[in-house]
């Protein structure tokens, strides 16, 4: 089996010089893959997540996106390196119009970018008609189509989603995972954690339950969905 | 080296340099225990204020920039208690200006109770306008008629209504009286620092300090412009003093023999006895101060203190009210630098409105609380003397370099014309280097909180 | 009833000279704005960089009325004011370099770096009374009226006049095409874009792969500008002197307070509103209410709220009022 596209392979790590919170944490995505983590609250989730883009100190093990290691890179570096990441929260410039934080996520890029900004357009309809309101103005789903849009400006081959759900109604929800879909299809790899895990395991086409930073439970999402123990404790039955 | 060391010895630098400026007139020292004493007199006063600074930004945080305004509160009580007051200028005017100031706070509190008791609107706002208004054109009306009578009693020497001194022409008798103005001082200090902390504190520590730069500025612009007050840029001379007069002195035949026992001539130990006074009184002050604060910070209410400036957010989560813990020791560090001001008057003899400066009223206590070491009381102290030393000595110190480094050339080079001009601006600059140069590399200062 | 020489007194004292002295607190209080929006610091040094600015102007300009060179009706310090932001770019970069860059690194509490400019202010202060000393200077020349009160008078045939100092026509033009510049740079350069991105919200902007240390250096660069450009009108207009300056910290900072800290509109709206209130409240409206009112009615008093030497007590009542009832400033800056 060759290497994933972009995998932690055996992480542990922490904060700062705070305790490790992973624990051989392996996490890997493909092209036209959505792999999500889900896990109780405090299972490091999010943490996980932040280990992969470079946000923590990795102790033990590696990070690898597309055969290169990156473990030692800044999250800067690993932007650069073709890495888009929507933070759970502050991911939007609130002050600046929807089309100039679309512009920001391309700061990187010094070639013409204005296709790439068409495709998010198409792909994100509502944010075309609101180009030029100010981010601050939309409401939650729809920032959240900004935050999204904003990191797939860079072009990345990999997207990371820290809860993009989060505080959004159910009506919202779905629509936004519909996105997250048509982003996948177009063969982008997509890493999301999610606090949804029902709804998240029913779009993932692989998945992966923390507990208490390790791996414990990994299968397709329909696996996960049907596996007892899973169900008992992390989906309520 | 141990921390005891390194503080005896820093305070035996720092006492060193005081006793060479005395002792020797060897490089920038003028040898005269006159000047030491004075200068001694001045860092007294400069500690105080740094202590006061130092209760409000070392244990608590809270970045005040207007202690030349607390200071010049402390100066402007000095007047009202130590001088006599004008003949007549009450019976002309006092009364009325009093009422006026009356009728003005009235109408603030109106305005006040006004905004608390109605429900929001455009009546409310309507009301509260008027009431402002009116109240400020008839607090105009009132107070203009008596501040012109009281201005029109002899404007070349009084022209004001002058204090509580009940002596008459003799007023200089009750000299005593100057020492029952520095607790005055400091409650003036404290009123206005009521006034700001109230509408400034628990908001960012910026707003704060733009708060406090404005009430000093304000304050001073009163001094300056208010005749009736405390005659304003015509200054107030001749405030009487708590030690004794040289003239006296140096007449009183048991004095003169004194002197003559230590082997003095009367003139010279009429000056270093009344200056010798002032240090007493001003250190008596200074501990007093001193043990105060340090009771305060060792009670329980200082420890909470320095947990509230630790963490804000977790003390607020105990339960703990922030901004009135604040407001209690902005009014506690304010009166400080008020009391400060007084003593600084009296020693001066004089109130002099137009010299107060923030650069050396406000800043400079500053250095002195960051170069010392913020949150040690001691610290303080030590960085009052040592800055006010080089607050002193830095212009002879200009003049010193401006001599070696151009001691090659023709005395009317340009350069050395330039160099000699510009010692004489010399000292904003090493003390804005000092405080610099301590921030980074030790950012703790002489003597770090413990 | 004379309407038409009221509103010329009214313009006369009030309108011209508060547009004049409100371009001025706009210009300044955009310096401050800036770098509280990009450096999260209230910069106490700002006054003495617009004194720095302005001294270096006055020395290049002597150096060019030397030279036998001017500029015409135009006073020649416009001709050094491009040197002298040059001079003053240098300074402040350097500043950078030297103190500031230092506490950015260790993110230090921005108290701390207030402090640091404190110091800074103090060592600024140093160097513009050796290089230019603490006089009281006048470096306006070339045509003194746009418009002076006899020629009003004759124009017109109003028994009040109306004088528009050539500093004050220069001041508010100056001051438009810099802010236009400004507004320019700030929202259609890919560099000003990136500036607003990193104040409204830095993580996202360093997720973004925006540079911080060129943001931090460009808006120095523009502060500089700006501090020169309004420190120099300030001193055409009136005159310069270093101690101004430091007074002048006052009414700018209440600006920039008034119109939300870190928004850059609401600096130049914060400096007229602070400008006129000054003017105002410390103009004596006895004449224009003599015009106004009907024969025989003129008022005795001089109808002056307040004397002109408290008119920093004005900027301060405002400033407190906003902060009392509107923390964020009227315009929305960053926050408390």
């Amino acid at each position: 089996m060759s290497e994933p596209f972009l995998i932690s392979d055996k992480m542990t790590g922490g904060y700062g010089k705070g305790p490790d919170i992973l624990h051989d944490c392996t996490i890997s995505v493909d092209p036209g893959e959505i792999a999500v983590i889900v896990g109780p609250n405090g299972a490091g989730k999010s943490t996980a997540m932040k280990a992969l883009f470079g946000m923590l100190n990795v102790n033990k093990g590696a990070v690898r996106l597309d055969g290169e290691d990156i473990t030692k890179l800044t999250p800067q570096e690993r932007v650069v390196k073709g890495m888009g990441f929507v933070p759970q929260t502050h991911n939007i410039f609130t002050s600046m119009t929807v089309e100039e934080n679309l512009e920001m996520g391309a700061f990187i890029r010094t070639d013409d970018f204005r296709d790439t900004m068409a495709q998010i357009y198409d792909l994100f309809p509502i944010l075309k008609d609101k180009r030029y309101q100010s981010a601050g103005e939309l409401s939650g789903g729809q920032r959240q189509q900004v935050a999204v849009g904003r990191a797939l400006m860079t072009k990345p081959k990999v997207l990371m989603l820290d809860e993009p759900t989060a505080g959004v109604s159910p009506i919202v929800m779905d629509e936004l995972f519909d996105r997250i879909i048509e982003v996948a299809r177009t063969g982008i790899p997509i890493l999301m954690v999610e606090q949804n895990a029902r709804q998240a395991l029913e779009i993932a086409d692989k998945a992966y339950v923390l507990v208490q930073g390790r791996n414990a439970h990994t299968g397709t999402g329909k696996e996960l969905l049907a596996d007892d123990e899973v169900r008992r404790s992390f989906l309520g039955g | 080296m141990t921390l005891t060391m390194r503080n005896t010895l820093l305070v035996v630098a720092v006492a060193a340099l005081y006793i060479l400026e005395g002792s020797t007139t060897f490089w920038i020292f003028s040898g005269s225990w006159d000047s030491a004493l004075k200068m001694i007199s001045f860092a007294l006063i400069g500690s105080i204020m740094a202590l006061g600074v130092n209760l409000q930004w070392g244990f608590a945080g809270l970045f005040n920039i207007g202690i030349m305004g607390f200071v010049a509160l402390g100066g402007l009580a000095t007047v009202l208690i130590s001088m006599p007051p004008t003949p007549g200028a009450w019976s002309a005017g006092g009364w009325q200006i009093l009422l006026g100031l009356a009728l003005g706070a009235a109408t603030i509190i109106g305005a006040v109770f006004l905004f608390r008791s109605l429900p929001k609107g455009r009546k409310r706002s309507a009301l509260i306008l008027a009431l402002l208004i009116g109240g400020f054109f008839v607090f105009r009306a009132v107070f203009d008629g008596g501040v012109a009578a009281v201005e029109a009693i002899n404007p070349a020497a009084t022209g004001y209504l002058g204090g509580l001194n009940w002596g008459g022409d003799n007023y200089k008798a009750n000299g005593w009286l100057t020492i029952v103005a520095w607790p005055v001082g400091g409650l003036l200090a404290a009123g206005a620092a009521w006034i700001i902390g109230k509408t400034a504190l628990g908001l960012r520590s910026d707003y704060l300090a733009i708060a406090t730069l404005g009430i000093a500025e304000i304050i001073i612009a009163v001094m300056k412009n208010e005749d009736w007050l405390g005659r304003g840029v015509k200054n107030v001379v001749g405030l009487p003093r708590p030690v004794p007069y040289e003239a006296d002195l140096q007449v009183d035949p048991s004095f003169i023999e004194r002197a003559a026992s230590l082997g003095l001539d009367p003139v010279t130990a009429s000056t270093l006895y009344t200056k010798i006074g002032y240090v007493v009184l001003f250190t008596i002050v200074l501990l007093i101060l001193l043990w105060l604060a340090q009771r305060a910070l060792q009670s329980p209410w200082g420890r909470m203190m320095r947990a509230i400036r630790d963490n804000e957010v977790a003390a607020e989560a105990m339960g703990k009210n922030v901004t009135a813990r604040h407001l209690q020791i902005f009014i506690l560090g304010s009166a400080i630098c008020g009391i400060a001001g007084a003593m600084m008057t009296t020693l001066d003899g004089q109130l002099t409105p137009g010299t107060y400066q923030p650069l050396r009223f406000t800043f400079l206590i500053w250095v002195m609380v960051i170069v010392g070491g913020s949150g040690n009381n001691f610290g303080s102290i030590l960085g009052g003397f040592l800055i006010w030393w080089l607050w002193v000595m830095v212009e002879p110190l200009g003049q010193w370099i401006a001599q070696v480094t151009t001691a090659g050339f023709d005395p009317d080079h340009w350069f050395r014309i330039r160099m000699e001009d510009a010692s004489a601006h010399f000292r904003l600059f090493t003390m804005g280097l000092v405080l610099l140069l301590v921030l980074r590399f030790s950012p703790k200062g002489l003597m770090p909180e413990r | 009833m004379d309407i038409l020489n009221a509103l010329v007194a009214l313009a006369n004292y009030v309108i011209v000279p508060g547009l004049a002295y409100g371009a001025q607190l706009a210009l300044g209080a955009l310096g401050v704005t800036l770098i509280y929006g990009i450096l999260r610091f209230s910069n106490f040094a700002h006054g003495d960089t617009m004194a720095f600015g302005t001294a270096m102007t006055i020395i290049l300009t002597n150096g060019l009325l030397a030279l036998g060179i001017t500029f015409g009706p135009l006073p020649t310090a416009l001709l050094a004011l491009p040197f002298a932001i040059m001079l003053t770019c240098v300074l402040v970069l350097v500043t950078d370099r030297v103190v500031y860059r230092f506490y950015r690194a260790q993110k230090a509490d921005p108290v701390i770096l207030v402090i640091v400019s404190m110091g800074v202010m103090f060592i600024m202060n140093g160097i513009v009374r050796f290089t230019i000393g603490v006089r009281d200077i006048q470096f306006a020349d070339g045509e003194r009226f746009i418009m002076s009160v006899p020629t009003f008078k004759k124009l017109t045939g109003l028994q009040e006049g109306l004088a528009i100092k050539t500093t004050q026509g220069i001041t508010v033009v100056v001051a438009m095409i810099a802010v236009a510049l400004l507004f320019w740079f700030l929202n259609k350069t890919r560099t000003g874009k990136s500036m607003r991105a990193f104040s409204d919200n830095e993580d996202l902007a360093l997720l973004s792969g925006i540079n911080p240390e060129k943001v931090v250096m460009v808006t120095w660069m523009i502060v500089a500008a700006l501090a020169t450009t309004a420190g120099v009108l300030y001193g055409l207009d009136k005159s310069f002197k270093a101690f101004t300056y430091f007074q002048l910290l006052l009414p700018i900072f209440a600006s920039a307070v008034v119109g939300g800290l870190g928004n850059p509109l609401g600096a130049i709206g914060g400096g007229f509103v602070i400008a006129f209130s000054e003017v105002t409240i410390t103009y004596a409206f006895k004449k224009v209410i003599g015009y106004m009112a009907p024969g025989g009615w003129e008022p005795d008093s001089l109808v002056q709220l307040l004397s002109t030497d408290y008119k920093f007590a004005v900027s301060f009542a405002i400033l407190i009022i906003v902060l009392l009832f509107k923390p964020t400033g009227l315009f929305k800056g960053q926050s408390v």
